[in-house]
């Protein structure tokens, strides 16, 4: 046996072990950071939702809870679908090219039934609920207001197919939740039609 | 001196004998006087080095009464809310012991801004003390995750719609930023499984980080020395028994001194407690009083007083992910501090008119940002909120500059201090 202690070896067995354990402390980890996600209970009460459309009177909004979050649904009048046209200049996504929706939903109506609006209602600034100020000219919101959504909380407006306006903190239209027709009168909403066949 | 009397005491009677058997196991005499009996404080310590002690004696109380109110109060969607008006109304003393824990939260700030607002005056956070400050810093973010853990925890609709809109924060965060959130949550929405979460790291694991913390924080202050008005290192100017001629030993001087404080402290914080405990609902929000509803926003949003300096700036920004980053980062610069300030003294007293003016138009700013994060966004106030986060951040981000080309007065050798 020799006298003198071998640094390298000693170093070395010293970094080995500790990259081990370190190592091993990561593996370790997963399951606590894991458990921190959805749980099959939670996963299982967000499966989708139907409701009936038939009673929505032309004009009206109605609400329903969707994982939690509000989703709006709105009868829109010819009216309302007029007011979306020659108003791109000001909003900030007009073609909803940034904007969270199923592909079906990317034009102005955003819509698989032009007069059926199904909106998750909530606001993209900041998750507060949109209000309802579908009159036109509601000199609550602003001047000349066109009709649409408008976020009570820092102020973010929608036009009535919930794209955003340019000059809100809000920065991409409302989301369109997937969602298909069962029949004329009862929508699915949390499957589009491709998932769910 | 007093280390000798203290060894004869020792050595006598039963007390003295039981002293003895402890310090031969564990450092009770040694621990005492080198942490209170013979720790030296600059003798000059004035109206300002209170907080630092309320801000523990803040601790305790909430510490004391979060324990007591655990005993009574359901961490679940369904039973929270009704569980608080339980405590409020049925419990005996409940209504004390929770108003108590609700006012002792902005209490806990106001100590700890006039606690750091003093550092800022007196250059407490340079060299030799930038540990001692970081740690401060540590303990006044893991404050404010224990503040908005907390807030969630009464289940109203403020309490709701507010951790609604911190989590969405997250979301700001480019390609993880909604898997995040959806982590952070444990679920599609902010739910019972987010309350159950929230009310564990509320109870127990922010706290004993907070508790760590405070010890390094003192551990520090301890082996640096305190700071005075001044700015003047004690130590520098030492007697012919080691002792700093500066110092003063912190018990008793300073445990009488601060126990003034508390008692001030007590009376305005009964106060609060009896006749205004929702202080205007400024320290209980009125939405609050209504149980969280996932589908119906309060008119408006707005977060306990203590945040909203950092809310004013948030919404002031018309993009989202600026807005939460710029927020970020006016919490954060408060780190960098040591780093930034390029002055050859320590103390307001010896500065020169830039710095003055600079930390005078940033407490304004502190203070205005705080009011309109209050207010509804109206054009007017958006655009003043602009205008104040941009001095919010020169105060930072100048500092290098007017902290250097600044007119000093010189500095004394010993402190400035009139017998009274």
């Amino acid at each position: 046996m020799t006298e003198v202690v071998d640094t390298g070896r000693r170093h070395f067995l010293t970094v080995a072990t500790v990259a081990t354990g370190a190592v091993g402390a990561a593996f370790v980890a997963v399951p606590f950071l894991a458990s921190w996600k959805p749980s099959a209970r939670a996963r299982a009460l967000g499966a989708p939702v139907e409701v009936d459309i038939g009673k929505l009177e032309v004009g009206a909004m109605v609400k329903v809870e969707w994982r939690g979050r509000a989703i709006f649904i709105v009868n829109r009048t010819p009216q309302m679908l007029a007011q979306l046209e020659g108003i791109d200049g000001e909003l900030r996504d007009p073609e909803s090219n940034e904007s969270e929706q199923p592909e079906f939903a990317r034009n102005p109506a955003r819509a698989l039934k032009p007069e059926y609006l199904v909106l998750v209602g909530v606001c993209t600034h900041l998750g507060c609920a949109p209000l309802d100020k579908f009159t036109p000219g509601d000199a609550t919101v602003t001047a000349n207001w066109p009709g649409g959504f408008f976020c009570p909380c820092h102020g973010s407006t929608f036009d009535m197919s919930g794209r955003v306006f340019k000059n809100v903190p809000a920065p991409t239209n409302l989301p369109v939740p997937p969602y298909r027709y069962l029949s004329d009168t009862r929508i699915l909403i949390g499957a589009e039609e491709a998932e769910n066949a | 001196m007093s280390s000798t009397s203290q060894t004869a005491k020792a050595g006598n009677g039963r007390l003295g004998a039981l002293t003895a058997w402890i310090d031969e196991r564990f450092p009770m005499t040694a621990l005492w006087k080198s942490q209170v009996a013979e720790y030296y404080a600059p003798k000059n310590m004035n109206f300002w080095y209170y907080f630092g002690s309320l801000a523990l004696l803040v601790m305790v109380i909430q510490i004391i009464t979060g324990i007591f109110l655990t005993m009574n109060y359901k961490p679940s969607a369904t039973e929270a809310f009704s569980s608080v008006e339980y405590i409020m109304r049925e419990v005996e003393w409940g209504w004390l012991i929770r108003y108590m824990h609700s006012t002792g939260a902005s209490a806990f700030f106001i100590v700890v801004y006039l606690h750091m607002f003093r550092a800022l005056l007196y250059g407490s956070y340079q060299k030799p003390r930038e540990l001692l400050w970081i740690f401060g810093m540590l303990i006044y973010f893991v404050l404010m995750a224990e503040a908005f853990f907390g807030y969630l925890l009464p289940w109203g609709n403020m309490s709701y719609w507010g951790a609604q809109v911190i989590v969405s924060l997250f979301g700001a965060i480019p390609v993880v930023g909604d898997s995040l959130m959806e982590w952070i949550r444990g679920d599609f929405f902010i739910s019972d499984v987010t309350l159950n979460r929230f009310f564990a790291l509320h109870v127990v694991a922010i706290p004993l980080a907070l508790v760590f913390l405070v010890i390094a924080h003192l551990m520090a202050l301890h082996e640096v020395g305190s700071n005075n008005p001044d700015g003047v290192e004690i130590k520098k100017v030492k007697g012919p028994d080691g002792i700093p001629l500066d110092g003063i030993a912190f018990h008793p001087y300073y445990t009488v001194k601060d126990l003034i404080g508390v008692g001030v402290f007590l009376i305005l914080f009964s106060l609060v407690i009896f006749f205004a405990p929702t202080m205007g609902g400024y320290f209980l929000e009125y939405a609050n009083f209504e149980p969280a509803n996932p589908l119906q926003t309060p008119p408006h949003i707005a977060p306990v007083w203590y945040f909203t300096p950092f809310y004013a700036i948030l919404r002031a920004v018309p993009s989202k992910p600026l807005g939460a980053a710029l927020m970020g980062l006016a919490v954060m610069l408060f780190v960098f501090l040591p780093w930034l300030d390029r002055g050859k003294v320590k103390s307001i007293r010896y500065r020169g008119p830039l710095f003055k003016f600079f930390l005078i138009s940033f407490a304004i700013s502190f203070v205005a940002l705080g009011y309109l994060g209050l207010q509804a966004p109206t054009a007017l106030f958006t655009n003043l909120a602009r205008l104040f986060t941009v001095v919010y951040f020169a105060f930072f981000l100048l500092m290098p500059w007017y902290s250097s080309v600044d007119k000093t007065k010189p500095v004394p050798t010993r402190v400035t201090y009139h017998a009274h």
